[in-house]
């Protein structure tokens, strides 16, 4: 059973639409201890990093303790945001800090006509093989829609250029996060949350 | 690099999808599930419905109709037409929208574009412009083009972003169903005034219009709705065509 974490931000209906059309099991737990049975964590959002308060003190232990004990967790674009120490966007309040670094605004380049927010299709361009990307092609197009991002360090296995580079997907033991919405992403982003959920399983 | 993107609209009536030509003469173009089906095998990027009746009995029609083009597609799902309140957004987005268009309401209450945008994320907020030609310059119309709001369009515009808006979505009413092409000079206008996205549309009606309006009209995507929906121009081909020509599209 994948537990869906809903914390206000956005709505989990085109995440769970998904989840279903891949056959996967899925909750949405009302209280933080739920974590803890699950075989797989997925935290989704879209909107600004304040909408990660409602991620308090006793849903931020019960994700750091399942993440401890092996149970895989997908952050989804503000998700992923989440996963590090924390984000310009909302400078005091703390992220899950599992990754390292801080997500930062995207200058853009206006004389480019670069625009932020960031959206529409881009590529991936992966550095190096991983799990989570682990059958698609450097190079193939994913739907982002996002202003803040995180910065390209180890743990980046897909990184995305919109006048700089920024973090597109990371993956890091049983931590994963991708910046774009594999819910929105055409056959490419099914199957990323497929080779999530396979590896939900394998765990 | 980001890509241009191709949205196809399927303006709806009582649950079927309609078209007709400078917001006139409607007629119908099928069932909206399976024109969105197609649409994802043939690559478009974004799919963009719009209620062009929205009355009370549409509207239920509309959530039917939201969540039936969503099971078909993992896709940007966009959702417009009569569109007044947080309710109405509120019930667009359950039924399995990602974004939701305004326009007359955004107008007539622009607070509406900040509260959804709180709500939502500006992301999720497009504001939709009709525009038409007065002289030199753009005026904006509402209430499905028949009422003059009086307000110049790149102003608007301009005032629909530092409201919160994330997206602008012009349609070129002089080019509605004409397919004589968008209106690069406006959208260009729009562009040029903006920070955020810009999707142009009205007017598409050849491969090289598109082309036109991602260079000279400087859109980030363009939007079509006939031309698709009666197969005239595949949207595999049109990309293909595109990338030819420079433009960075999704393959």
């Amino acid at each position: 059973m994948i537990a869906l974490i809903d914390y206000g931000a956005g709505n989990l209906t085109s995440v769970k639409k998904a989840l279903t059309a891949l056959g996967a099991d899925f909750t949405v737990p009302t209280a933080p201890h739920e974590c803890a049975v699950a075989a797989g964590l997925i935290v989704p959002g879209v909107g600004h990093f304040a909408a990660t308060k409602a991620l308090d003190a006793p849903w931020r232990d019960a994700v750091g303790r399942a993440v401890g004990a092996g149970t895989p967790l997908l952050g989804i674009c503000l998700g992923m945001q989440w996963l590090y120490e924390g984000s310009e966007e909302e400078p005091e309040l703390p992220g899950l800090g599992a990754l390292d670094g801080r997500c930062q605004l995207l200058r853009g380049d206006r004389t480019r006509r670069l625009k932020i927010p960031h959206v529409g299709w881009n590529a991936l361009d992966m550095p190096r093989p991983s799990r989570l990307l682990a059958g698609l092609a450097s190079g193939s197009h994913v739907y982002f829609t996002h202003s803040f991002a995180a910065p390209v360090t180890s743990d980046c296995v897909a990184a995305t250029t919109h006048a700089e580079r920024f973090a597109a997907a990371v993956e890091r033991e049983n931590v994963f996060g991708v910046q774009f919405h594999p819910e929105k992403s055409g056959e490419a982003g099914l199957h990323i949350l497929r080779n999530f959920l396979d590896f939900c399983r394998s765990c | 690099m980001l890509t241009k993107r191709i949205i196809a609209c399927m303006d709806v009536r009582d649950g079927q999808v309609v078209k007709g030509v400078q917001f006139q003469q409607l007629r119908h173009a099928g069932d909206p599930a399976a024109l969105a089906r197609r649409y994802n095998v043939e690559g478009i990027d974004e799919v963009v419905v719009l209620d062009v009746t929205a009355t009370l009995e549409s509207r239920r029609a509309l959530a039917r109709t939201i969540g039936a083009v969503a099971k078909e597609i993992f896709l940007p799902l966009t959702v417009g037409g009569g569109i007044r309140s947080e309710d109405d957004a509120a019930a667009a987005v359950e039924a399995g929208a990602d974004k939701v268009s305004l326009n007359t309401a955004a107008l007539s209450n622009p607070s509406l574009i900040t509260t959804l945008s709180r709500r939502f994320g500006s992301q999720a907020v497009i504001v939709a412009i009709d525009a038409k030609r007065r002289d030199a310059r753009f005026g904006v119309y509402v209430r499905s083009g028949t009422a003059d709001a009086a307000r110049d369009a790149v102003e608007w515009a301009r005032e629909a972003e530092a409201r919160g808006a994330g997206e602008i979505l012009l349609t070129s009413m002089d080019r509605d169903g004409t397919r004589a092409g968008f209106d690069c000079e406006l959208t260009a206008a729009v562009s040029d005034a903006v920070n955020i996205p810009v999707i142009a549309s009205g007017g598409a009606g050849v491969l090289e219009h598109f082309l036109d309006v991602f260079t000279r009209g400087c859109a980030d995507a363009a939007l079509a709705a006939s031309i698709f929906h009666y197969a005239d121009t595949g949207v595999g081909d049109l990309k293909r065509y595109l990338s030819a020509k420079g433009i960075p599209v999704r393959l």
